[in-house]
């Protein structure tokens, strides 16, 4: 195993046990993840329920061409991300990196889409407030929803940014060898976050236009 | 071979204890090793319990008056929630797992760390950015919310520090989603050869059980948070009903942690009761497979009872009688654990160390929580006393009577492990009778107040009341009395305290076949497990009288 040495921590005896505890650790995160957008999913569903028509009405507002498109960059982040592993498996270093740096500029590219959003949202005012320009009042609630899961998707995506771009300038650097153990991890969160965007563009952008 | 390699080599054939392994202050706060990692923790919640217990020796003072003598209401507020909110979530939750947990769990597994042991350390830093927001809010002029943020209250009408409290706890919990993590992925890879899942001491399994209650609950605690602070700060009006938003509905994502979380403090104590009692009465733990069983119970079937705290706020009939049902059968299991201790002790060869006797407090104290558990199960008697001081006084005896009792039990047990020293026996064995003492001295009374009629978070109350609130108060006094003891003899033990052998009271697990304190490594070679743990005495055969020493230990050293 000391052929191994630099990459390998305590307290691990080999580099594949490690590798598979960086994913199932990921994945014990994953589920802790779930359950947090969970309680949001919750109780948005418990008030669409409640109040369907106003839910439908303020649905309508949101932009859904940014939303389409958004999704289709994540996507295509996703494919990248899961191109990235693939190459990092197969010891291609300068494809790992390629990759790697597509999926970071994908997912800035969804946050510079998402700016342009916001900003038209905030135009139209759909801010929740005393000038609220929908009604009935409910309406107000699916805007904080929009808000609020958008807003803490989008914190997610940044941190998956983050975490993409340091492994990618590590990698460049040479200081991360591609045999590294990390990037099934890292890629497991990128997918997470991909993955709760696929369940906020039905509630946010089309459940206003069936 | 130089002369310097050949002290080097000298020195590490001595192995060095973790405590030896660098006297800096930095290499305490850059530690990456878990049982240093726990000492950190240690510190941390002692200073929490003790700021959480002078909120509760003013409220406890402010109670012997009943017409509230030296705070205003609003003062008075700020104390129990000040008491609730730094009680639970940074003494409780954290207690027995990120210390005892932290320090023991990998030992006892024979691993040479946790599994991710950077995380582990970043865990304890985001622990103590949580707890800056808490006490921001405290010298920001505190919450006056309850520890529960209940809505609107919380997002429209209070004028206390919400947001930094709630930051605070949204913080923390990411803390204990860290070391939950941390901890179910040890124990999945890096039991020793030869641990079996069925061969883990149960206090293993029990941090196994709190870690998954742990990574499933909190992080709806935090979304719960999160709107409400999104509610508060930014004007989101999720659960205002002037928009069509519901406070129920925070009360069940609310609960939806909180009752978990009870069982994310009592798992741990159940775990550490376990191990002993199975050591000082010298017997195998009746029915193994079954406690392992009734605490994965406990853990999955707690996820679906958070709705008898809702009894009385608007719920459905048919939900109050589906979760009175489930909380009925998640007793069941806690009465198999209790029920199998007991016939543990049974036939058992018993000696009355300090650690059995804080056990015994446990157990006594456990059981009477649990059993008046049922009674607020039963939708017509929790009716008659929601919100009543009946219900402080059972979650106390569960939460207080029960994990403080064996946290206590746990720290006497480990105690000559942990730092390589022997306490005063005498007066561990005093101060154990006297918190169980004034334990009861304290809740007791609070059953027989709340039965009658006495609410709870009131500090002007009917004259009737009071012969029972000074009873209880006088009980505070005693149990501090009781918590202060320990911080004395255990602090003294650390300098003149006996050396302590590797395994002073010829326990079984692995933990014991190491040095005492153990080698930054925890062990000079991984051990071996050749056997279930508790083989103090041959199978199928009593405990002989004559005879200390355990049967097997669990370990085969190379």
């Amino acid at each position: 195993m000391s052929d191994a040495s630099p990459l390998l921590r305590e307290p691990w005896p080999s580099l594949e046990r490690q590798k598979v505890a960086v994913s199932f650790g990921m994945w014990v995160f994953i589920a802790s993840e779930v359950l947090f957008f969970g309680g949001l999913f919750l109780a948005y569903t418990v008030y669409r329920h409640l109040d369907a028509e106003a839910f439908k009405a303020a649905a309508r507002e949101t932009e859904v061409f940014y939303g389409a498109t958004n999704t289709a960059v994540l996507l295509t982040s996703s494919l990248t991300m899961a191109m990235a592993v693939k190459a990092s498996e197969e010891g291609l270093r300068r494809m790992t990196l390629w990759c790697l740096g597509t999926t970071a500029a994908l997912g800035l590219a969804f946050l510079v889409i998402k700016g342009f959003e916001y900003h038209s949202d905030l135009e139209k005012g759909l801010w929740p407030g005393p000038d609220f320009p929908l009604h009935p009042a409910a309406t107000q609630l699916f805007w904080a929803f929009y808000w609020i899961a958008t807003g803490i998707h989008a914190v997610h995506l940044t941190v998956g940014i983050g975490i993409v771009t340091v492994i990618a300038v590590q990698l460049k650097r040479g200081t991360l060898p591609v045999e590294a153990t990390r990037f099934e991890g890292v890629a497991l969160y990128w997918h997470l976050v991909d993955t709760i965007w696929i369940f906020l563009l039905p509630m946010l952008y089309l459940v206003g236009r069936a | 071979m130089s002369d310097a390699a050949l002290i080097y080599v000298r020195h590490r054939d001595k192995e060095e204890s973790y405590l030896q392994h660098g006297h800096t202050l930095w290499s305490w706060l850059a530690t990456t090793d878990h049982k240093r990692i726990g000492i950190l923790y240690a510190l941390s919640i002692t200073f929490f319990f003790f700021i959480g217990g002078m909120a509760a020796g003013i409220v406890r003072i402010e109670l012997m008056f009943p017409h509230g003598e030296f705070l205003s209401d609003d003062a008075y507020n700020r104390m129990f929630t000040l008491h609730g909110i730094i009680m639970v979530w940074f003494f409780l939750v954290p207690s027995i797992p990120t210390t005892l947990g932290n320090f023991m769990m990998p030992m006892m597994i024979g691993a040479r760390d946790v599994a991710f042991p950077r995380l582990n350390l970043m865990s304890w830093y985001i622990f103590v950015i949580g707890a800056c927001f808490a006490i921001f809010s405290i010298v920001a002029g505190g919450v006056d919310t309850g520890w529960t943020f209940y809505t609107p209250l919380s997002t429209m009408f209070s004028n206390g520090a919400v947001i930094s409290a709630a930051a605070g706890v949204f913080i923390v919990g990411f803390s204990s989603i860290a070391t939950g993590v941390n901890f179910i992925t040890t124990v999945h890879m890096l039991r020793a050869p030869g641990m079996a899942w069925f061969r883990l001491p149960l206090f293993v399994w029990a941090i196994y059980a709190t870690s998954l209650v742990m990574v499933l609950a909190t992080p709806v605690l935090a979304m719960s948070l999160l709107l409400v602070m999104a509610e508060r700060w930014l004007g989101m009006p999720i659960f205002n009903p002037a928009n069509g938003g519901d406070p129920i509905l925070f009360q069940h994502l609310f609960w939806f942690y909180s009752h978990p979380a009870v069982y994310i403090m009592v798992l741990p104590a159940m775990g550490v009761v376990s191990e002993v009692f199975a050591c000082f009465a010298r017997r195998r733990v009746f029915g193994y497979a079954m406690m392992v069983y009734a605490m994965m119970a406990i853990a999955v079937i707690g996820f679906f009872v958070w709705g008898h705290h809702m009894f009385v706020a608007g719920e459905s009939q048919y939900a109050n009688l589906i979760f009175s049902f489930l909380s009925f059968i998640v007793a069941v299991p806690s009465a198999i654990k209790v029920f199998n201790w007991t016939a543990t002790l049974y036939r058992g060869q018993i000696t009355f160390e300090a650690p059995l006797i804080y056990a015994l407090g446990f157990l006594g104290l456990f059981t009477t929580g649990g059993l008046t558990g049922l009674f607020l199960a039963s939708v017509p008697i929790d009716v008659h006393v929601t919100d009543t001081y009946f219900v402080v006084a059972h979650f106390h005896y569960i939460m207080v009577g029960g994990s403080v009792s064996a946290f206590f039990a746990g720290l006497h047990f480990w105690w000559p492990k942990i730092t390589g020293r022997l306490y005063s026996e005498a007066w561990a064995r005093f101060a154990a009778i006297v918190m169980f003492l004034g334990f009861n001295t304290t809740f007791m009374p609070q059953f027989i107040m709340g039965y009658g009629g006495m609410p709870r978070r009131y500090h002007v109350y009917p004259p009737e009341f009071q012969v029972w609130h000074v009873m209880s108060s006088v009980g505070g006094i005693v149990l501090f009395v009781a918590y202060t003891l320990p911080l004395i003899y255990l602090t003294w033990s650390l300098f003149y305290g006996k050396k302590a052998g590797a395994n002073p009271w010829g326990a079984t697990g692995l933990e014991w076949q190491t040095a005492s304190p153990p080698p930054k490594d925890n062990f000079e070679a991984l051990p071996r497990v050749k056997a279930a743990p508790y083989a103090y005495h041959p199978d199928r055969e009593a405990p002989d009288p004559d005879k200390r020493e355990p049967e097997t230990m669990q370990g085969e050293m190379p």
